[in-house]
């Protein structure tokens, strides 16, 4: 923190004691971890990025115009439309419009040919009725961002069947992001509870906790968490399928939390501040929760940040083979599963929009995993 | 020195022994044994199959017997090189894995090779030029190499190459030589279509070992050593490999186990997407059908390759490094 202390010339920072250096000394561990993440524009940048992605995973019924399922046979493997301001004749529209379209099957080849209709123009409106749902569980409107009138819009065109590749984006987001926080959960508890207790106990349990964490890194976890997945009945709901892959990528996902809890703890017995709280008579609980953890929390929460686009894509990764989630639930892996053989990619390259979602969700994850990383110690150099 | 290699190959078959166990119990976890799938796919077929023939089945196989029975039966065999019966394919599972795990291992060795052969002159690069244009589009690439997952990257150079240069991407032989004996034109043609799965594969590694060269070399370039071998006049290329690459090198040379994990955990499903005709889609298909035998082999296979591959690490490492010789000797 060179320029905040302003520690270049001696007389200059006793004079020059601007109002910016005395609030760095009396600022709060968080507000000094804040200042220091701040510097870090990337890390900005990720965090805006979440939080759009937050506000999508929270009310995906609002953003997509339509549900999971709702099917437009007349525009189905139709490409994205394009949003224009300009029709074809050159002139200006204040409200964004798209085209129409004529849809016909090719009587020789039998694919389905969309053509755009320059002729007719439906204009983009905010707000617009359309599908019934419930905002948060609890307020039943049918109220969509957008939408156009006499027909239906579809910002990243439909798939095979005809469902809207945008909506299910939407609501993929939400399943795939919340797969990603309840697994980080878990694996915090797991990592938490077992580093814990190994770095706490010592001895011989420590030696067992350690010998499994050190076999679980060892071996290659994607066959281990296939096989795992594949042992799934098949005949599971959607959301028991959930809670098992959830659980499934904890398991796994827990070893390295466990690792550096324990070492955290064992560095951190040895410390002043604890043998001053253990001379001053507090109990084992009071020292733990009270002086230890709090000391290596920022720590604790740089990791998670960290372990979470490993979750999502492990998600992705099994619900692409067909192992994780399945439909009619909708993940970032479920859409990319109907992108899996190249001839429906050649028909239908839009169905890899999905990917861009997610490959931003994990760019904006280690963005943020990189400034929290610095911020976590602020009193370093 | 030799006592610390002996104890490393101790651990080294001990974790093998654990890993084991873990193929077993995971091929026992499913519900339902080959016995069931088997009638279950028969009985799709239209064939009426009773309770008796099910259990006739599970006795042929030996399916009812304890666990602990079948595991060491198991495992008794795959030290005498019989990995059992795959059900599935009705020939021995080390027939099956044999004509397809050699190209696994070439898949594994030259994604290895391609990771290190291009990470590191991009890290010590970027390193030496620190925040020059050419850092930049590499840390950036390098962000992006690791954010995205490898069958993503298989799926969008499957789509590029059959629309831009008509190629029927995926695979590794073209179709002339799909069948044909190797020979050398066999092998020059399999070398032209390897290069796709090994790019998917080697891109996340090659970024994050990218990534560690360049901040360790950072760290050391600015040490009182080099500044003290510069003042002594030696040539700069030269003071560089000499000195902070070499002991750059130490974190990579650590993480080429972990390296070599990564490869083995991400080649079956890019190789499901490139349709490869390595042991991948076989283990993968394996699992789905609980053809056990042939999964648990793989798992295990797989497992021996990683834990093989980390020793050897380790082993480097301690060629490598003077002072964890010592600290072993002391």
């Amino acid at each position: 923190m060179g320029d905040t202390t302003g520690s270049t010339g001696i007389i200059g920072t006793v004079v020059n004691a601007t109002p910016r250096t005395r609030s760095y000394e009396v600022a709060t561990h968080w507000q000094l971890m804040w200042w220091k993440f701040r510097r870090h524009h990337m890390a900005i940048v990720g965090l805006s990025l979440l939080g759009v992605f937050l506000v999508i995973a929270l009310i995906p019924e609002f953003l997509a115009p339509y549900g999971t399922h709702t099917r437009d046979t007349s525009y189905a493997q139709g490409p994205p439309m394009g949003i224009h301001f300009f029709d074809s004749t050159g002139t200006f529209h204040a409200r964004p419009f798209v085209y129409g379209w004529k849809s016909e099957r090719d009587p020789v080849t039998l694919r389905r040919n969309t053509t755009v209709d320059e002729s007719k123009i439906h204009p983009l409106r905010w707000f617009v009725t359309g599908e019934p749902y419930k905002l948060f569980k609890l307020f039943a409107t049918d109220i969509h961002l957008f939408g156009i009138e006499g027909g239906k819009v579809h910002l990243f065109g439909t798939d095979q069947i005809g469902r809207d590749v945008f909506s299910r984006i939407m609501y993929a987001t939400r399943t795939s992001l919340s797969i990603g926080f309840i697994g980080v959960i878990f694996a915090f508890v797991l990592g938490l509870t077992f580093g814990g207790i190994s770095g706490y106990v010592g001895g011989m349990v420590d030696l067992l906790i350690m010998r499994v964490v050190e076999f679980i890194r060892s071996i290659p976890t994607l066959p281990l968490w296939l096989a795992l997945a594949a042992a799934l009945p098949r005949d599971w709901s959607a959301t028991q399928v959930y809670i098992a892959v959830t659980v499934i990528l904890a398991m796994i996902g827990w070893t390295h939390l466990a690792r550096r809890v324990r070492g955290k703890l064992l560095a951190l017995r040895e410390e002043d501040f604890v043998l001053a709280a253990r001379l001053s008579g507090c109990s084992h609980v009071r020292i733990i929760s009270r002086h230890m953890l709090p000391s290596f929390m920022s720590y604790l929460i740089v990791d998670l940040t960290i372990s979470f686009p490993y979750i999502i894509l492990a998600e992705t990764a099994l619900s692409f083979l067909g192992l994780g989630m399945r439909e009619p639930a909708v993940s970032w892996g479920v859409l990319l599963f109907s992108a899996q053989n190249v001839r429906s990619l050649v028909l239908m390259p839009w169905l890899l929009i999905p990917c861009l979602f997610v490959i931003v969700a994990v760019l904006a994850f280690n963005f943020v995993g990189d400034g929290a990383r610095d911020a976590a110690d602020p009193y370093a150099k | 020195m030799l006592r610390l290699i002996g104890e490393r190959l101790l651990s080294t078959v001990i974790l093998m022994a654990a890993v084991s166990v873990v193929a077993f119990i995971l091929i026992q976890l499913p519900p339902g044994d080959f016995a069931d799938s088997y009638a279950n796919k028969k009985a799709q077929g239209g064939v009426v199959i009773t309770l008796e023939e099910v259990d006739e089945i599970r006795n042929k196989l030996g399916l009812n017997r304890p666990l602990y029975i079948q595991y060491f039966d198991w495992i008794g065999g795959v030290l005498k090189g019989d990995f059992g019966f795959s059900w599935e394919f009705h020939r021995p599972v080390s027939d099956v894995i044999g004509e397809r795990l050699g190209l696994t291992l070439a898949l594994a060795f030259s994604t290895l090779i391609f990771t290190y052969l291009l990470a590191l002159p991009i890290g010590i690069y970027s390193a030496v030029r620190q925040y020059s244009i050419g850092d930049h589009v590499m840390t950036l690439l390098g962000y992006i190499g690791l954010a995205t997952p490898n069958f993503m990257l298989a799926l969008i150079l499957l789509y590029l190459g059959s629309e831009l240069f008509g190629l029927s991407a995926g695979g590794l032989f073209s179709p002339e030589y799909e069948e044909a004996a190797w020979s050398l034109a066999r092998f020059w043609d399999m070398l032209a279509h390897l290069w796709v799965p090994v790019v998917v594969l080697g891109t996340a590694g090659t970024a994050f070992q990218m990534r560690t060269m360049r901040a360790t070399l950072l760290d050391e370039v600015n040490k009182i050593y080099v500044i003290a071998a510069r003042a002594g006049g030696i040539s700069e290329f030269k003071l560089l490999m000499k000195y902070p690459v070499r002991m750059a090198l130490n974190p990579i040379v650590s993480t080429l186990g972990w390296e070599l994990t990564n490869i083995i955990s991400g080649a079956p499903i890019v190789a499901l997407v490139l349709s490869l005709p390595d042991t991948g889609p076989l283990f993968l298909q394996a699992l789905l059908n609980q053809d056990m035998y042939l999964a648990g082999a793989m798992i295990l296979i797989y497992c021996v390759l990683v834990v093989i591959g980390t020793m050897v690490s380790d082993l480097l490492l301690l060629w490598l490094d003077p002072r964890i010789r010592l600290e072993g000797a002391r």
